[in-house]
């Protein structure tokens, strides 16, 4: 069965890609679709029949073995597995059935241009990668996947080959994404180094002493756990886009809109998350690294969503919005709350894909228009899309009733995370519980001046647009309904599952806590203010967002005049990219060109001329006399070498 | 069979013969012929070859299919084959049909080019069979004499000076190495490589003109051996030559530099450094690493800048051969099979993106990167043949060229972390100058006027690349295929280093501290 689900995507990319002149588009993309909702089917039977308590692995066949380095290509399953299978091929089927709707006219593309079928090939192959990394029972099986939804992710950021823009936002996905997985095989490499084996299971057992070892890193004696954990993480920051490698993930947005959905919010990016996740025993036995996870986690949660709150373009403020949450994700794992971390994995699927397939419905209806000033007043005319927004959106900023269980998904997962940041211990937690307050304010204002500024008031469109702004046909509205369902539900029906009172039964062995580790249980026994803190946030950031949007539409000009230089700040997403620019792009282009002109052409080069000038000056001679003269001139070297030689084994042998 | 490895290595030069000798006449028939028979000599070497891969015994260490015979009164013809060299006559005799069939297009002195190319073809099958020094030389040395001629007449406008360079960097390297060769006689008495792996060159420090040399003969004799395989590699700063002789080249002449002539310095590392001089390796690795990482970040950064795309190419051997250097050194399991992987891959990775470039300098006639853009337009097929080549020299998971990378990492971390630390960088840099390049060349709109008409791959060029693109694929999912043939020859190679460095612990841990 996992082989199954495991390879269905992979026959659909397959099929769709190099077959489907024969099948035709249509069928192409077909195909793809029903064999994804198929692996979705058995994926959610795996979900409900796994048996926590017992992993077990699939060996599909050899892969790499270099002495002590083996791996096979397997199947480890167990209840992380289990989630994120669920969470993957239901997105993806989702995905790619709204993008038979969306997809089907596409200005970039000439009518007669059979660009539908690469794009569900690249759809399945992304969710066959995906699935494998999650699979994987070694860490170099997982690099594969980790690779290979980059590469997916490339592909389809670029889908506008035409598009320049396009091209340059896949190239710094893709170079952005290497820099973390350089921290990410250097992890690997240290754990073979350290233990002898890439597998999951030998390295986890390894761990205890990995926390008493030492070895020598860069020239300092470091702690093994730490140093490990800390490289692992440096791949996890890459790929989920956190502080200081996000750059790559609000240009992502040059992509398809059911791209964004699935890879750039739902799948890919929580790769990092899972990460984390997987290597719980690890983290476990080094509470230095979890306190980086826990501070670079908060830093992203709070630095994304203030560039969130003055963004204009509606995926990209979904897009920051996802970089926060992701940083939400991370400092769960850091206090020690893995469960949370996978719970609200788990639901911020739903209600992202659900945000970002809706932000799609909306460019649809307004042929290609993302920018929100150009929108507004769109309520009454695609109200389905508008209700489901809704939904997302009040998942999203948690609404629900306070010290209660019950509440949109968001409100069940992010209020466990910030509850935990509050029982961890230290100066990091309390850092995070801070910024997480602070944050779910902000998540409150950008989401709901997102839902302002696109569906309600006067519209900004031009006329003619807004005339012809259109509900989206059923196919790419279904998907949205069934999200909706999950980003109500998800929370409520799982809660005891992942955080509550059945976690220990339903995680089983895939997540690790500590003997010390009861963060989990703790969160539940916080103060009552602590967990009403984030329902007063959402609450006072939807009352701004109501107050500057809908009460006072030009209060937010007023304001960034004001607060001009915060204002600009912000606009420019901290000067990040200007920043590398200058720091990292610039220098290596300028040093390439150096090293080229003044290394090779003028050093070396000129080194190897003044020598062969100076001290063999007849070569140069014979070379001018005929331009196969070196040819003889060697071959006649070369005789004379082999002629010296053989009269010195006759001398030599007649000693 | 006992004269399989004979057989497969002459039989390109006894095809050369009529090429040479019989036909006449320069008519298209006669061209049509003389590429049939190149292509048919080439195809019976690589069917012949599969009977010695048949037959290969990987459990076996020693050398296999082994003759010996009298040659000369005072020399021996001595061939043979291990888990380390049969996996690059493969790779020779696989290539060479493509190589052949991608040379469809050639109209000038085809005779001749079909007759270089397949003596070129014997010499390289015998370096990686010669199991004697002095035979090892002839076909060492020998190669270039096909390769000169090979850019001398169908190359560039710059050929000259391409070729004037070549020979300048390789004539300095083939001396020391003779010199060396000589020394080794002169010491063990034989030019039989198997009996000179067993025998133990001096490592005792020696004054030279007033120079304490550590390591002492064995340090001589190694870096003589290098002068000329770090010329081969190429090494940095020895690697000038390469870019200008790749640009030069016709693009079967740069498909065979890259795939099988670099492979040389490579091989000889393996089969004479490491093993004979194990003492001087392990004093010299220091320095070989520090080369290494150099190449890496240097022709990488060097290579982004470029604005042709076959230097461009060049310039990623250079950093690629650096890999493989570093995995040599590194001297462990992981390092070795992985450096040894990396020369087989590369060999199919960038043999096709020589042969790309070739697909659209054949309809172009212009190599410069601004030339190009929005090819995709035109030609979906070849878009899609060199992202996944570009995506192999990238070392995605999945193709061949990640595996090499990995293990050579992997094995050079257990040695020297920061070696480990800035090689890696290298996998940053690959991904921006080789997605650069792709984006330039094949994305974007086709605004170019010149570009307007070009037509996508056609059937041949599509019989070239396929077989290029199931290795790379094969060999990225199941490494295991190669690894297992020469797996035991490795391991037995890195466990007789160590033994010979145990045996010399208390000298080397002397040197070492000397050293410091």
């Amino acid at each position: 069965m996992f082989e199954a689900i495991l390879l269905m995507p992979l026959a659909g990319a397959l099929i769709a890609g190099f077959f489907h002149r024969s099948i035709g588009d249509r069928m192409a993309q077909v195909l793809t679709t029903v064999l994804l909702f198929s692996a979705c089917a058995l994926s959610w039977i795996a979900f409900f029949t796994i048996e926590p308590e017992h992993g077990t692995t699939y060996t599909l066949f050899r892969f790499i073995e270099s002495g002590s380095l083996s791996a096979d290509w397997a199947i480890r399953v167990d209840m992380l597995t289990g989630v994120m299978l669920v969470v993957v091929t239901t997105v993806s089927a989702l995905v790619h059935l709204y993008s038979m709707g969306y997809m089907a006219h596409d200005d970039h593309f000439a009518d007669d241009e059979s660009y539908r079928p690469r794009f569900f090939a690249y759809l399945s192959f992304f969710t066959f990668a995906m699935l494998a990394l999650v699979t994987s029972d070694n860490l170099v099986q997982m690099f594969f996947g980790w690779e290979g939804v980059g590469v997916a992710s490339y592909l389809l950021i670029g889908f506008y080959i035409r598009k320049p823009e396009a091209g340059a936002a896949a190239i710094k996905a893709f170079i952005v994404n290497r820099v973390g997985d350089f921290g990410f095989a250097l992890g690997i490499f240290g754990l073979f180094y350290m233990t002898d084996s890439i597998q999951f299971d030998d390295v986890f057992a390894a761990a205890p002493t990995l926390a008493e070892a030492q070895f020598e890193f860069l020239g300092h004696q470091v702690n093994a756990a730490e140093t490990l954990a800390i490289l692992l993480f440096v791949g996890a920051m890459g790929k989920s886009a956190q502080f200081i490698l996000h750059t790559w993930l609000p240009d992502a947005m040059e992509g398809p809109t059911p791209v964004s959905a699935l890879i750039h919010a739902a799948t890919m990016v929580t790769a990092g998350v899972f990460l984390v996740c997987r290597m719980s025993p690890l983290f476990e036995f080094a509470p230095t690294a979890l306190t980086i996870v826990t501070i670079i986690g908060a830093t992203t949660a709070f630095f994304a969503a203030t560039v969130g709150l003055v963004q204009n373009d509606i995926k990209r403020v979904i897009a920051y919005s996802t970089c926060s949450q992701l940083g939400y994700m991370f400092f769960a794992a850091g206090v020690g709350a893995y469960e949370a971390a996978m719970f609200h994995l788990f639901t911020h699927a739903f209600f992202k894909a659900l945000l970002f397939l809706g932000a799609g419905s909306v460019i649809h209806a307004m042929h290609h228009e993302q920018d929100m000033r150009n929108m507004g007043g769109l309520k009454t005319k695609i109200p389905r899309t508008y209700w489901m927004m809704v939904a997302g959106t009040l998942a999203i900023t948690g609404v629900g009733i306070p010290l209660t269980h019950i509440g949109f998904a968001g409100f069940l997962s992010k209020d466990v995370i910030i509850e935990t940041a509050f029982a961890g211990h230290g100066g990091a937690a309390e850092y995070a519980f801070t910024m997480g307050v602070i944050a779910a304010l902000m998540t409150s204002f950008y989401s709901w001046r997102l839902i302002f500024m696109t569906f309600h008031g006067q519209t900004r469109a031009d006329a003619h647009t807004f005339d012809h702004a259109h509900e989206s046909p059923n196919v790419m509205l279904i998907p949205l309904y069934v999200l909706a369902a999950g980003a109500v539900l998800a929370g409520m029906l799982w809660y005891g599952d992942f955080v509550g009172h059945h976690e220990a039964e339903f995680w089983g062995p895939a997540i690790f806590n500590g003997e010390h580790n009861h963060v989990l249980h703790e969160s539940h026994e916080v103060p009552a203010w602590v967990k009403v803190s984030p329902f007063i946030a959402m609450l006072i950031g939807l009352t701004t967002a109501w107050y500057m949007y809908i009460r006072q539409p030009d209060a937010p000009a007023r304001l960034a005049t004001v607060l001009q230089p915060v204002y600009l700040f912000l606009l420019n997403k901290w000067y990040f990219d200007e920043l590398y620019t200058w720091v990292f792009v610039k220098p290596a282009m300028w040093i390439g060109r150096m090293l080229w002109k003044k290394g090779d052409d003028s050093t070396i080069d000129g080194a190897i001329y003044g020598v062969s000038t100076g001290f063999v000056p007849f070569l140069t001679r014979l070379s001018v006399r005929a331009q196969s003269g070196y040819i003889f001139h060697y071959a006649f070297a070369m005789l004379i070498g082999i002629s010296l030689m053989v009269t010195w084994f006759i001398v030599g042998g007649a000693e | 069979m006992s004269n399989i490895l004979s057989f497969v290595t002459f039989w390109p030069l006894v095809g050369a013969i009529p090429l040479i000798f019989l036909m006449r006449g320069d008519g298209p028939d006669e061209r049509l012929n003389a590429k049939r028979l190149a292509l048919f000599v080439t195809t019976t070497t690589f069917l012949a070859s599969i009977v010695i891969i048949n037959g290969f015994d990987p459990a076996d260490t020693g050398f296999q299919f082994v003759e010996e015979r009298d040659w000369l009164g005072v020399l021996t013809y001595r061939m043979g084959v291990d888990g380390v060299s049969v996996l690059f006559v493969m790779l020779t005799t696989f290539l060479m049909p493509l190589v052949i069939l991608a040379s469809w297009n050639v109209e000038h002195r085809v005779r001749e080019y079909m007759a270089a190319f397949l003596i070129l073809e014997t010499l390289m099958i015998g370096v990686f069979c010669a199991l004697d020094i002095i035979l090892f030389y002839l076909f060492f040395e020998g190669g270039l004499i096909p390769m000169f001629l090979i850019i001398g007449i169908w190359g560039g406008k710059e050929r000259v000076r391409a070729a004037f360079f070549f020979f300048l960097y390789t004539l300095l390297g083939s001396v020391l190495m003779l010199v060396a060769m000589i020394a080794m006689y002169w010491d063990a008495g034989t030019t039989s490589i198997p009996a000179l792996l067993h025998h133990q060159f001096s490592y005792e420090t020696v004054d030279l003109l007033g120079w304490e040399i550590i390591g002492g003969a064995q340090t001589l004799m190694w870096l003589a051996f290098f002068a000329s395989f770090a010329v081969k590699m190429p090494m940095w700063p020895v690697h000038t030559w390469l870019p200008k002789a790749h640009v030069e080249a016709p693009t079967a002449g740069s498909v065979v530099l890259a795939a099988i002539l670099l492979k040389m310095g490579g091989y000889g590392f393996l089969r004479f450094s490491l093993p004979m001089f194990p003492v001087a390796s392990e004093i010299l690795s220091g320095f070989v690493f520090t080369l290494s990482v150099v190449a890496i970040i240097y022709t990488s950064l060097v290579a982004l800048m470029q604005e042709d795309i076959k230097k461009l190419i060049a310039y990623s051997s250079v950093a690629h051969m650096g890999f493989v250097t570093m995995g040599i050194f590194a001297a462990n399991q992981q390092g070795v099979d992985g450096a040894i992987f990396q020369m087989i891959s590369h060999g199919f990775i960038s043999g096709a993106l020589f042969l790309c470039v070739g697909v659209i300098y054949d309809r172009m006639h212009t190599r410069q990167i601004a030339d190009y853009g929005g090819l995709v337009n035109r030609m979906p097929v070849y878009a899609l043949v060199f992202m996944l080549f570009t995506m192999g020299n990238v070392g995605l998971p999945g193709t061949s060229g990640f595996v090499g990378e990995f293990l050579t990492l992997a094995g050079v971390f257990q040695v020297n972390t920061w070696v480990a630390f800035f090689a890696a960088t290298g996998v940053i840099l690959s991904a921006a100058y080789a997605l650069w390049l792709y984006r330039r060349v094949i994305f974007g709109e086709l605004v170019k006027e010149s570009l307007r008409a070009i037509t996508d791959m056609n059937r041949r060029e599509k019989a070239v690349f396929a077989p290029l693109i199931a290795g790379t694929l094969i060999l990225g999912v199941y490494p295991s295929l190669i690894l297992d043939l020469m797996g035991p020859s490795v391991t037995a190679l890195v466990a007789g280093y160590e033994t010979a460095l145990a045996e010399a612990a208390d000298r080397v841990v002397e040197i070492v501290v000397a050293q410091k």
